[in-house]
């Protein structure tokens, strides 16, 4: 069997309720193609990219609407033929303002495609066309960070990658496309596992999946066994949150550490999510530039959870009406998982490359107290990933002394939402260290 | 007789022995240090201690050095200006002039004032914000909850950071009272919006307002805003007090406001005179 379990338990991590039957079991629908799109220029960590495009100009599917500005940036691509009504500002998900391409979209079918790369033949082609046509299709990490997927791909010479991690953990509550992604689409996984692994020169790859996933665990080591896979793994993880983050994930499978504010490219690992995967084979085999995405839509404020493909762009409306529309107990409608996701004011923000999910959340989903003073009880250090001490930390920042709080690494912190969840004085712990964490990095270097 | 005195005395030998050892390291060392303050004299100014006295003893830092202390040895050692203490103002340039014999001109008093008259009827907001009551934590969930992203958070930031108490929060907006401002900067600082301008206080004609949306825009969230119709500029056309930064008006505080119907005429009424609605 092919199957490994994790050998390694990381500190810490709670249970939330996860929900995951809400739209584990629904199909992926393609979204029909909405009348305006109003694609940001910010899919991705880094740089904003820099439109090419103007108003006015008639652009065709998969045509470059802006480029990549700068090493940590990526290209963003066309999701469909139509006009450039006008470039402006808008939202972001995370609130931040953003450039936006509107564009009307026109149903035709004309394609304009980049590339004329061989689709069958990939494994002749080099580590750098490949590289290269994953830069070109701006592939990014479709986790939630958004970072550059061939910066990823090139690390440093003197760092070897030895082993590649694909994260199908998925352990933020009622998300379920990658899931869908991994039950429906297992050839593409595969073949995208096998592309990185050519780029990166690298022999062993693990398929990390939570255990409340069997139907992912056992579709995904059949198909393994029955082509003869013999380099790839499936390597199941204890449910709980949060599995899915890259350094937690690293140290429960192969039981290294990334050292504090490291990368796992210092410990020999590569980590990245199954959508990226999918996108990498799109790109690479396909020809096809990253230019939707599945995004699972859910809670119990609408009328029917799914799992749905929408090209980058789409308004949150959209996705909400193609769902059956929105409840009236609606509370709260949240991008992203609930445990690390955006709040949204409107539902006329936009879908990015980085869009895992759109939560429509009632009264009884979500929880709002009044904060009261630190009780020492301690929850939320037993509960901390990073091994950090939440309760000392949130005092340095109250008081404003961001200095110990870096000096108490708050830096670590990767806003996982734990101790806030598991703080029985409801303190906004994640934000003080937001606000903390905003507040340091805005300081000069010494 | 002697010998008498020496038999009594003797059992106290040891105490005495140690009272006179003592003594002499005493003188010892008290020779030591006289000679070493000799040699190793630091001649300093009395002029700092001085200096330092006369200062407001505040240590706000408006100065731009570390405190107080750090301003007066800077004016005495290293001919720093003498108008840069904010809180003492021009009596104490007259005074720090007078005392160290140098002319100096008064720095204009200046006064922090916060450009914004979004208060709760006028600006709307986008959603129900319950996190940490601070604006820069505020500012960083999804850009506040003020509908205007430019517009004054009203979470007190500045006010919290405020020396003097001289920032009070009217109806979600913050409000200086000039008289109690030292203009130190530090609500300048303090506030992620950056709507906080320290202003010279004989200017009293301001635009209360930092967005720089487009009309429509600013009317959808806020009914105090700039609408960017350039009718203060157009009405002071030939003094040039007012401009268009973008789409908002903006007061050039080199210049004072002589044609004052500017308050009056402003469609959004965001143009205060401060003589008069204060």
């Amino acid at each position: 069997m092919n199957i490994l379990k994790a050998k390694f338990k990381i500190h810490g991590g709670v249970h939330p309720k996860y929900r995951k039957e809400l739209a584990r079991d629904e199909e992926t629908k393609r979204l029909p193609l909405p009348d305006i799109l109003r694609i940001s220029t910010t899919q991705h960590l880094g740089a904003p990219s820099k439109p090419v495009v103007k108003k006015g100009d008639y652009v065709k599917k998969y045509q470059l609407l802006a480029e990549a500005a700068g090493f940590i940036s990526a290209p963003v691509h066309s999701p469909a033929s139509g006009t450039i009504k006008d470039i402006v500002t808008g939202t972001g998900a995370s609130g931040a303002p953003v450039t936006e391409i509107i564009l009307e979209t026109n149903n035709t079918s004309d394609a304009e495609l980049t590339g004329v790369y061989p689709t069958d033949e990939w494994q002749k082609l080099s580590p750098e066309t490949i590289l290269n046509r994953i830069r070109e299709a701006g592939v990014v990490g479709a986790g939630g960070a958004g970072f550059p997927t061939y910066v990823k791909l090139s690390p440093p010479p003197d760092k070897k990658i030895e082993t590649l991690i694909i994260n199908g953990a998925e352990c933020e509550p009622y998300l379920t496309a990658d899931y869908r992604l991994m039950l429906e689409h297992p050839e593409c996984l595969i073949a995208g596992i096998q592309i990185i692994c050519k780029v990166l020169n690298v022999t062993e790859a693990y398929i990390a999946i939570e255990d409340n996933k069997p139907e992912a665990i056992e579709l995904l080591s059949k198909y393994l066994e029955d082509k003869k896979i013999e380099n790839i793994k499936v390597s199941t993880l204890p449910t709980y949150y949060p599995q899915g983050a890259e350094k937690q994930q690293i140290y429960s499978i192969t039981g290294r550490e990334v050292p504090s504010g490291g990368l796992p490219a210092d410990v020999g690992v590569l980590v990245e999510n199954t959508g990226t995967t999918v996108a990498i084979y799109n790109a690479v085999i396909k020809d096809l530039p990253f230019i939707e995405r599945t995004t699972t839509v859910s809670g119990y404020g609408i009328e029917t959870p799914s799992n749905v493909i929408a090209p980058i762009g789409t308004p949150y409306q959209e996705l909400i009406d193609f769902c059956g529309g929105a409840k009236d107990d609606v509370k709260k409608i949240i991008s992203g998982g609930p445990m690390m996701g955006f709040a949204q004011a409107t539902a006329e923000t936009t879908t990015t490359k980085t869009t895992s999910g759109l939560l429509l959340l009632t009264a009884k989903e979500i929880s709002q107290f009044e904060s009261s003073p630190c009780i020492s009880c301690g929850r939320c250090i037993a509960a901390c990933p990073m091994n950090l001490m939440p309760a000392e930390l949130s005092q340095f920042c109250e008081a404003e002394d961001f200095e110990s709080a870096a000096a108490n690494r708050v830096m670590d912190c990767m806003e996982c939402g734990c101790c806030a969840f598991s703080c029985p004085a409801h303190r906004p712990l994640v934000q003080h260290f937001r606000t903390a964490k905003a507040f340091l990095r805005a300081q000069p270097k010494k | 007789m002697i010998e008498t005195v020496l038999t009594i005395i003797e059992p106290y030998l040891p105490i005495i022995k140690t009272v006179f050892a003592i003594t002499c390291i005493g003188f010892g060392c008290s020779f030591a240090l006289a000679i070493a303050a000799k040699f190793f004299e630091v001649k300093d100014d009395p002029r700092i201690g001085e200096v330092n006295e006369l200062l407001p003893g505040a240590n706000c830092g408006a100065c731009g050095y570390a405190g107080c202390m750090d301003y007066a040895k800077a004016v005495v050692m290293d001919d720093a200006e003498l108008n840069r203490c904010a809180p003492g103002g021009a009596d104490l340039t007259a005074t720090l002039a007078e005392y160290l014999g140098k002319t100096a001109e008064a720095a204009e008093k200046q006064v922090a004032i916060v450009l914004c008259m979004g208060t709760n009827d006028a600006a709307k907001c986008r959603f129900e914000y319950n996190g940490i009551a601070d604006c820069r934590a505020a500012h960083l969930v999804g850009g506040g909850d003020k509908a205007c992203t430019y517009g004054c958070l009203g979470y007190s930031s500045c006010a919290t950071v405020c020396p003097t108490q001289a920032i009070e929060m009217v109806d979600g907006v913050a409000k200086v009272h000039p008289e109690l401002c030292i203009s130190c900067g530090k609500c300048v600082t303090a506030c992620p919006r950056n709507l906080i301008k320290l202003v010279p206080e004989k200017n009293t004609v301001h635009i209360l307002c930092s967005s720089n949306d487009k009309g429509p825009i600013v009317r959808k969230v806020c009914t105090k805003g700039c609408i960017g119709c350039t009718m203060c500029v157009k009405l002071t056309k030939e003094e040039e007090s007012v401009f268009m930064d973008g789409f908002l008006a903006k007061i050039d505080y080199s210049k004072e406001v002589q044609n004052k119907v500017i308050v009056e005429k402003c469609p959004p009424k965001c143009i205060i005179d401060t003589t008069i609605n204060n």
